[in-house]
């Protein structure tokens, strides 16, 4: 196994969850772990199952305790922890690869050069090594649609501001912690605010309101300034110019 | 048929039991702050719980029946009369086309209900009509708005003794997954201190206030954010908890020292401001039952809705729950 006691961690989330952790930071092995089984709960169709998610490192199970009850959905959890080296285990299938048109700094996004000094970078090297780095959907939450993005290198591990960004728009591009958050709507942060798009995470007025899944993975392709302008104009489906492609299994 | 918004207080949405299955997506459910509520108002009209109702925080408003319509009145008690004419809450009307129906400030509690014959019956959204202020889905209702209904036909003028819930009181809680993140001492502590609630609150949580020093995790400031579930007791970074609420955030960095079983968060939401609460925790076999038995209860809501009559207690001014506080509760 590749992880350390006492890793994996079976709890309960209030009267009607259980959350199933695999590390208690935030690394590459126990966020693929945590998606691929979540995928093997949804597989699983367990009578009593209302609701699955993931957040960084684990993989929650809401139920009816009426009908699946603590000590029985505790023991299964259990179960299929030993089943396989979740560590180990492959992505779920039918992830997809996003390429966002991205400006990095300039008056769109004001903090690159600040966050490429706290990575110790020149500022062109630090747009090489972020926009060349395919980032996983670590999870989405805090807004809907809206992505955790990694996991950067280790140089970009910069500690968030002390002072909040009063506001960044839609389709910002932030770092932090070895960390993307790409913005779903208007927000404050402490995260720096490196890039801008045109990429809309949470459509509500479409078919497809929600643009990713976990898992999904992204990269963040420089454009001019002009370039984005004109994307802007052209396109209205909320992709920003993105390109969508499926990852093979 | 519909009602037509002529007045509105500020912080009024559509409400239903909420959106369930996109907290991977980073949607919390919302939904009614007060579920029971939604229930005793189906129970009055005799319809689908599912259906969306007007939620009214504090403050309601003016309606004008467009046709027809039948209205029921649930939640926290509220001001309300039609035409001028003082009407009973906890109830089911009719109101006439081109009546109006006014509703003013709560009288204990902090959400009333009002829901319609047929519900009401704007668009859905990813199977839910309630709005969800945070995420921007959907809006507060506006004066000028039409609240159409869905097709009806039924009767009203028959009233249901609520669930008295409207002045805190002790709410029962489970551990949680970081409820070890708190010493034991700390732990008793909380349990023994009697909170009041604080001045903000509103559908995604609550501030409690306390004398006395605030309730910190051990490492309080390192956890690694993680799912959030609706009646977690979330402590800020001041050690001040706060009871999150229907439009909670999915996933969340300050640590959780309990949960509110679901069963008692119509009680927690309906907590006035400066009313008390005490936290008591039970285990988790004790609270799937007590929630099985609220569950229940909810069914059986309709076998006691009783014909609205001329006597004295439902004639509004004496219309007090110090007279039938006790008579039903939703815990029993």
């Amino acid at each position: 196994m590749t992880h350390a006691e006492p890793f994996p961690m079976v709890r309960n989330v209030g009267l009607d969850g259980m959350l199933v952790t695999f590390a208690d930071t935030m690394t590459e092995p126990s966020n693929r772990a945590a998606l691929a089984f979540r995928g093997a709960l949804q597989d699983a169709g367990w009578d009593g199952v209302l609701e699955t998610s993931t957040s960084l490192a684990s993989a929650y199970v809401r139920f009816d305790a009426a009908r699946l009850p603590h000590g029985e959905i505790e023991t299964r959890l259990r179960e299929l922890l030993a089943a396989r080296d979740w560590y180990a285990e492959a992505l779920p299938p039918g992830r997809k690869l996003w390429r966002v048109p991205t400006v990095y700094g300039t008056d769109l996004a004001p903090q690159l050069d600040e966050a490429a000094a706290a990575a110790g970078l020149s500022t062109d090297e630090a747009i090489k090594r972020l926009s060349r780095t395919r980032v996983r959907v670590l999870t989405i939450g805090f807004a809907p649609g809206q992505p955790y993005l990694g996991p950067l290198g280790p140089e970009f591990n910069i500690p968030r501001l002390q002072e909040l960004t009063p506001m960044v728009p839609e389709g910002a591009l932030v770092l932090a912690i070895s960390q993307f958050v790409l913005f779903s709507g208007p927000t404050p942060t402490g995260w720096r605010h490196v890039g801008q798009t045109a990429f809309r995470c949470f459509r509500p007025e479409m078919e497809q309101s929600f643009a990713l899944n976990p898992g999904d993975e992204m990269l963040f392709e420089p454009v001019t300034q002009a370039e984005l302008k004109r994307i802007r104009a052209a396109i209205e489906d909320g992709t920003g110019g993105a390109t969508c492609e499926e990852i093979p299994a | 048929m519909s009602l037509i918004v002529r007045r509105i207080g500020p912080a009024c949405t559509i409400q239903d039991q909420g959106r369930q299955g996109y907290l991977d997506q980073g949607l919390s459910r919302s939904g009614a702050a007060d579920l029971l509520a939604l229930h005793e108002g189906a129970a009055l009209l005799g319809q689908d719980p599912d259906l969306a109702a007007l939620e009214m925080a504090g403050m309601g408003g003016e309606f004008e029946a467009a046709g027809d319509i039948r209205i029921a009145l649930t939640g926290a008690p509220m001001q309300a009369s039609i035409d001028g004419g003082a009407v009973v809450w906890n109830a089911s009307h009719r109101l006439a086309k081109g009546q109006r129906l006014t509703i003013g400030a709560v009288l204990k509690g902090a959400y009333g209900y009002l829901h319609l014959g047929g519900g009401i019956a704007t668009d859905p959204f990813l199977g839910s009509r309630s709005v969800h202020l945070t995420a921007k889905v959907g809006r507060a209702v506006e004066a000028g708005d039409t609240l159409p209904n869905g097709p009806d036909k039924g009767e009203a003028g028959r009233k249901l003794v609520p669930a008295d819930r409207f002045s805190g009181g002790v709410l029962r809680i489970v551990a949680s997954f970081q409820t070890s993140l708190f010493d034991q001492a700390t732990l008793d502590r909380f349990t023994r201190t009697e909170f009041r609630r604080g001045p903000r609150a509103n559908r995604m949580g609550m501030q409690l206030e306390s004398d006395g020093a605030g309730f910190a995790a051990r490492g309080q400031l390192n956890i690694l954010s993680e799912v959030i579930t609706p009646g977690d007791i979330q402590m800020t970074g001041t050690g001040s908890p706060f009871i999150l609420l229907p439009e909670c955030q999915t996933t969340g960095g300050y640590p959780r020292i309990a949960t509110v079983l679901p069963c008692d968060l119509p009680r927690a939401a309906q907590t006035p401001a400066g009313g008390a609460i005490r936290f008591q925790f039970v285990t988790l076999d004790l609270g799937t039952a007590l929630q099985e038995a609220f569950v229940q209860d909810l069914a059986s809501l309709r076998r006691r809705v009783e014909p609205l009559v001329r006597a004295p207690h439902d004639i509004p001014d004496l219309l007090s729950y110090q007279l039938i506080s006790g008579v039903v509760s939703a815990q029993d």
